[in-house]
């Protein structure tokens, strides 16, 4: 609708539209010709202004000049310069610089723009500027650099800034010219004028970007000083900001450098230098709440702000500290709700979201209300933002699934568009699939929505989701219904895969197959191939299939059609086969995956979607790109026949790098499982010129006696920049955490390749490469996993397995200190919070929970204290389904 | 670089259709005519409804912030990186406002603008130069585009000019027989 009708208004307004306009039935030919008057000996200033603005009025609407018209307005316009008319000259200056002349051109201005650079008159001199800088090239600028430099501190401050500004972009061409104007340009940075200022730090800053202690030299001595203007002092800020990330990362203990300049700042008299401050401090790495604190408090009262601007500014802030540190933000909480009727949509939908964040459970209705008067008139962006936003508040209070289930269900019916649609039901799907309890009524919920869906993407996906998980529910049949629906009202590539969602119930549930058959049957008549084929297919799988001797072949295996071989290997071997006259058999295809990039899949990934929504949901996509890796990651280990018998795989770290960028580089994956340790080396070889072949990585076990090797799996060969990966695997007895040290070394044959040809030699040299040393350690057997609710969780362990223990930390410098270093030990999941230590508490007690390999679960509750003379001391509670796994928590913090 | 000089990205007046009044784009994230006004359309379309016209408002569209204001059967609109401070936006896109409005002596319609439309193209001259804020006080902006204090005579030398004439006709004349 919105699309078609402005449109049609177009066309028909246009008439009464452009009655008013000068421009009016305005044709390029014309005021081309009419450019002649240029020409003339005696020029007509206001006429050729006139022509002038005509002409860019022209190229504003998007005409296109042809290189000849170009250059003959060109030509003409550079006559204009006998005219000593100001207001016309300024129009030159202007029309010169949206011809962007070419370089053998612009000789021909040189020395008229030079003699306007060296008028008596001010804005001469500075417009001159512009445009010499504008259109020159190296060359010329050698010879005008004197006169640039000179402008860099005249008294006149509009030739200043040309000047400076000028500089700012020539930085980018010439920089070797432009470095050397340093002394005039830190003269300007003391200048009276404000703008002045602020081109000269920004001018001065580049000029020295790449010396990291002239930039820190530089922010020293000017947080001392005075910077008089606003936006000079936010590039301080900005600069002062860049100079913490850089040095922070060496000293962890003291001060933060600069922090008292950055908390100065909030009090500036200029809101904008106090947004740039306050969004500087949110954004300081591994920031406390203390130093947070300040910021928020004046984003808070930027929350109450009568303009717009500060409202979005402050709230799409607070939004990004909420996912990062949603308790530092609940103070604004009652602000935040007062703004979810905000007149300005992009504010509103920010203040949900960050609530959605910050909220505890027992605000969840109280939300969920208000947000469903909100929903019905915003725009579909903003609705999937609020979608997304519910679904990972869902996660994080599983206990609430029913209203956010009911709310999406709600929301699910109502008018949108594809993509809000999808974000439901793909909410939904994930929320099933995470929330057991929640898997009845939202399978009720999306069967009600295939009934009256229109999108047939969605109708198929859902069909595909019921025929896995339905016949797995107490009470399957009750499907049926809903599926065969779609057989009889849908279009053909619905029926198809409601055909398949119908053979999986068949499949699985012995009481339903004889009258899922009856149903297939009919599906043979139906009009289109595609049903008419899987019908078939189906049909005779279920008849035929349990009799069947091969395994891979029998019914059940066979509807869920899960391959076990990689697509594209399987593509290929297709290919070869449609060649050939061999018959084709699907267990000859290739099952090692070809290498590929997760680590980069996953950073391209979440980007794109969220460029057009109000903001990135940076937390929960975070979450949800963590479930697919381990997804990812176990399609590729079960797809290697050698550790098929390991079991399920209970955790993958993330990546650890072993090499320092060199010519090769290695990071190690450490899956766990039960019995085993698979070490997954992803490698990459960065140099273009060597083809590594039999690339395998030997590995020595310098500590740990429970582990043996068991496989070794090379990778035959490593192309440049095409990431590939070799494994080595473990036996370690079952259940315990085995710790270890590992020396690895990467072995292979290194062929040269032609970097022109891209021909490999045949003969190849066998190298080494050493790679830094792996460890395995106690938190790699830990899965973090937070429970809803603590308490309940903790008494609805037996206290069988309880152990308690009470521990000395030493001297440390604060509590947070030894909390963090003992949730680092462990690896789990701090839960409601208490990973945050308020500053100079006396006492603390934090909350961990999660899983041991084998899916045991274990509870921890440390308390801490510490004395006036900084002695921590802990006690250690815990709690889990093992008495094993309990005492294992005490092993590892004793001998840690 | 990222963290250093704010960047305005374009410069918008549309009208009460969304079509082009004046426009200027600093940077070459919308390559084409089509995506440039692709962009315009959406930006028109998102806003249309609001009520920018006492304060200034403010989006986020296509992964920019967009400040907008509204007068009579004008749309302003300055467009900054999605890591922009909205404020130092919002001030550009004040300077400009209020320069126009000077400018025309507070007849701000299209139909003014578009018969003083050199002053416009000026104006956003003044005020934004290859991306980077230039000037952002209305006064100051006016000042310049009307090039106040540049009426003192300045003589021209008439050599210099007809030098350059020379040297355009030879370089023609050499392009020619080329």
């Amino acid at each position: 609708m919105a699309l078609v009708q402005p449109a049609m208004k177009k066309e028909d307004d246009r008439d009464d539209e452009e009655e008013y306009s000068p421009y009016l039935g305005i044709e390029k030919g014309a005021v081309l010709q009419e450019a002649r008057v240029f020409n003339d000996p005696h020029v007509d200033a206001r006429k050729c202004a006139q022509v002038i603005t005509k002409l860019l009025y022209l190229l504003n609407q998007g005409e296109i000049f042809t290189k000849v018209e170009a250059t003959e307005v060109f030509f003409s316009v550079t006559k204009l310069f006998q005219s000593k008319d100001v207001s016309l000259r300024r129009m030159v200056y202007l029309m010169i610089k949206e011809l962007s002349p070419s370089s053998d051109e612009v000789i021909i201005v040189t020395s008229s723009l030079m003699k306007d650079m060296n008028s008596k008159t001010d804005l001469y001199r500075a417009n001159a500027i512009r445009v010499l800088c504008r259109i020159t090239d190296g060359a010329l600028l050698g010879q005008i650099e004197r006169y640039i430099k000179q402008a860099l501190v005249d008294k006149n401050v509009v030739v200043a800034s040309a000047a400076l500004v000028s500089g700012i972009h020539l930085l980018q061409s010439n920089p070797e010219i432009v470095k050397r104007w340093s002394n005039e340009v830190q003269e300007a940075v003391q200048s009276r004028s404000a703008l002045v200022q602020f081109h000269a730090l920004a001018l001065l800053h580049q000029i020295r970007q790449n010396d990291r202690l002239a930039v820190s030299k530089l922010v020293t001595s000017l947080t001392r000083g005075s910077i008089r203007s606003p936006l000079a002092q936010c590039l301080l800020v900005r600069y002062t900001s860049q100079v913490i990330r850089e040095t922070a990362s060496g000293s962890q203990t003291g001060e933060r450098p600069f922090y008292d300049f950055l908390e100065g700042c909030l009090r500036h008299k200029n809101d904008m230098v106090i947004l740039e401050a306050a969004r500087a401090i949110t954004e300081l790495n591994s920031v406390t709440s203390r130093e947070l604190t300040p910021a928020i408090t004046v984003l808070q009262l930027f929350l109450s702000s009568s303009k717009p601007v500060l409202r979005f500014a402050a709230v799409r802030t607070l939004n990004k500290v909420a996912m990062t540190h949603p308790l530092a933000v609940t103070n604004c909480n009652i602000d935040m709700e007062s703004l979810i009727s905000d007149q300005n949509r992009s504010i509103a939908t920010l203040a949900i979201t960050t609530l959605l964040k910050t909220g505890n459970e027992s605000s969840v209705d109280r939300l969920m209300k208000q947000i469903t008067n909100f929903m019905s008139d915003i725009a579909d962006e903003f609705k999937i933002v609020v979608v997304e936003a519910i679904r990972s508040l869902c996660l994080k209070f599983p206990q609430k699934y029913r209203t956010l289930m009911n709310f999406l269900s709600n929301i699910l019916r109502e008018e949108g568009g594809f993509e809000y649609k999808k974000a439901i039901v793909d909410s939904i799907l994930i929320l099933i699939r995470d929330i057991p309890d929640a898997k009845d009524s939202g399978l009720s919920h999306l069967c009600e929505f295939i009934e009256d869906c229109e999108f047939s993407y969605l109708s198929t996906q859902i069909l595909h989701f019921l025929g896995n998980e339905g016949p797995k529910t107490p009470d399957p049949s009750k499907y049926i219904r809903y599926i065969h629906n779609r057989v009889i009202l849908e279009n053909a590539t619905v029926r198809a895969s409601a055909v398949s969602a119908l053979a999986k119930f068949g499949a699985l549930v012995e009481s339903l197959k004889p009258r899922i058959l009856v149903l297939l049957r009919r599906c043979l008549y139906d009009n289109d191939d595609e049903v008419r084929d899987r019908a078939t297919l189906y049909l005779s799988a279920l008849e035929h299939g349990s009799q069947l001797e091969d395994k891979d072949f029998r019914a059940d295996k066979f509807v869920f059609g899960s391959l076990d071989v990689p697509l594209a290997n399987l593509e290929a071997s297709l290919q070869a086969y449609v060649a050939s006259e061999v018959r084709f058999d699907i267990h000859s295809v290739p099952k090692d995956a070809k290498a590929q990039p997760y680590a980069e899949k996953k950073a391209a990934g979440p980007k794109k979607p969220a460029k057009d929504t109000a903001m990135p949901v940076a937390a929960n996509e975070l979450s949800s790109s963590g479930v697919k890796s381990t997804d990812a990651y176990e399609k590729l280990l079960s797809s290697i026949p050698e550790f098929s018998t390991f079991g399920k795989l209970f955790k993958s770290s993330s990546p650890v790098e072993l090499t320092e960028e060199t010519e090769y580089e290695v990071n190690v994956v450490k899956h766990i499982y039960p019995g085993h340790v698979v070490l997954q080396f992803n490698c990459t070889n960065t140099i273009p010129e060597q083809l590594l072949e039999n690339v395998h990585i030997l590995v020595e076990i310098v500590e740990g006696d429970e582990f043996s090797e068991v496989v070794s799996k090379s990778l035959s060969s490593l192309p440049f920049n095409s990431p590939g990966q070799a494994f080595v695997a473990f036996e370690k007895p079952e259940g315990v955490y085995s710790l270890g040290k590992f020396a690895n070394t990467m072995r292979f044959i290194v062929k040269e390749v032609d970097k022109d040809t891209g021909e490999v030699e045949d003969e190849g040299v066998e190298d080494e490469y050493q790679l830094e040393e792996l460890e395995v350690l106690p938190s790699d057997y830990f899965l973090k996993k937070a429970v809803p609710n603590f308490k309940n969780a903790w008494e609805n362990l037996s206290p069988e397995f309880e152990r308690v223990d009470e521990y000395g930390l030493g001297v440390r410098e604060n509590l947070n200190e030894a909390v963090q270093a003992v949730i680092e030990i462990f690896g789990l999941q701090p839960c409601e919070g208490t990973e945050v230590v308020p500053a100079n508490a006396r006492s603390h007690t934090c909350l961990l929970a999660g899983k041991f390999v084998g899916d045991i679960s274990v509870l921890v509750r440390l308390s801490f204290g510490i004395d006036p003379q900084k002695q921590v001391a802990m006690k250690l509670s815990v709690r889990s389904e093992d008495q094993y796994v309990s005492d294992a928590i005490h092993e590892i913090i004793s001998g840690a | 670089m990222e963290h250093s000089c704010p960047l305005i990205k374009n410069v918008l007046l549309l009208d009460s259709e969304g079509k082009r009044v004046a426009v200027k784009y600093f940077c070459d994230e919308w390559p084409s005519l089509a995506s440039k006004l692709a962009f315009e359309k959406s930006i028109f379309a998102k806003t249309q409804r609001t009520n920018a016209r006492t304060e200034a408002e403010i989006g986020m569209f296509d992964g920019y912030i967009v400040v907008y204001k509204f007068i009579a059967d004008l749309h302003f609109y300055v467009t900054g990186g999605d890591d922009e401070n909205e404020l130092i936006l919002a001030t550009v896109l004040q300077g400009f406002f209020d320069a126009v409005s000077l400018l025309l002596r507070n007849n701000v319609d299209k139909r003014t603008v578009l018969e003083n439309l050199d002053l416009i193209f000026l104006c956003i001259d003044e005020i934004v130069d290859g991306g980077i804020i230039l000037e952002t006080e209305a006064n100051v902006i006016a000042a310049k585009v009307a090039m106040r204090g540049a009426d003192a005579d300045v003589p021209l030398s008439e050599q210099t000019i007809s030098q350059a004439l020379a040297t355009a006709r030879e370089h023609l004349a050499r392009s020619l027989l080329k």
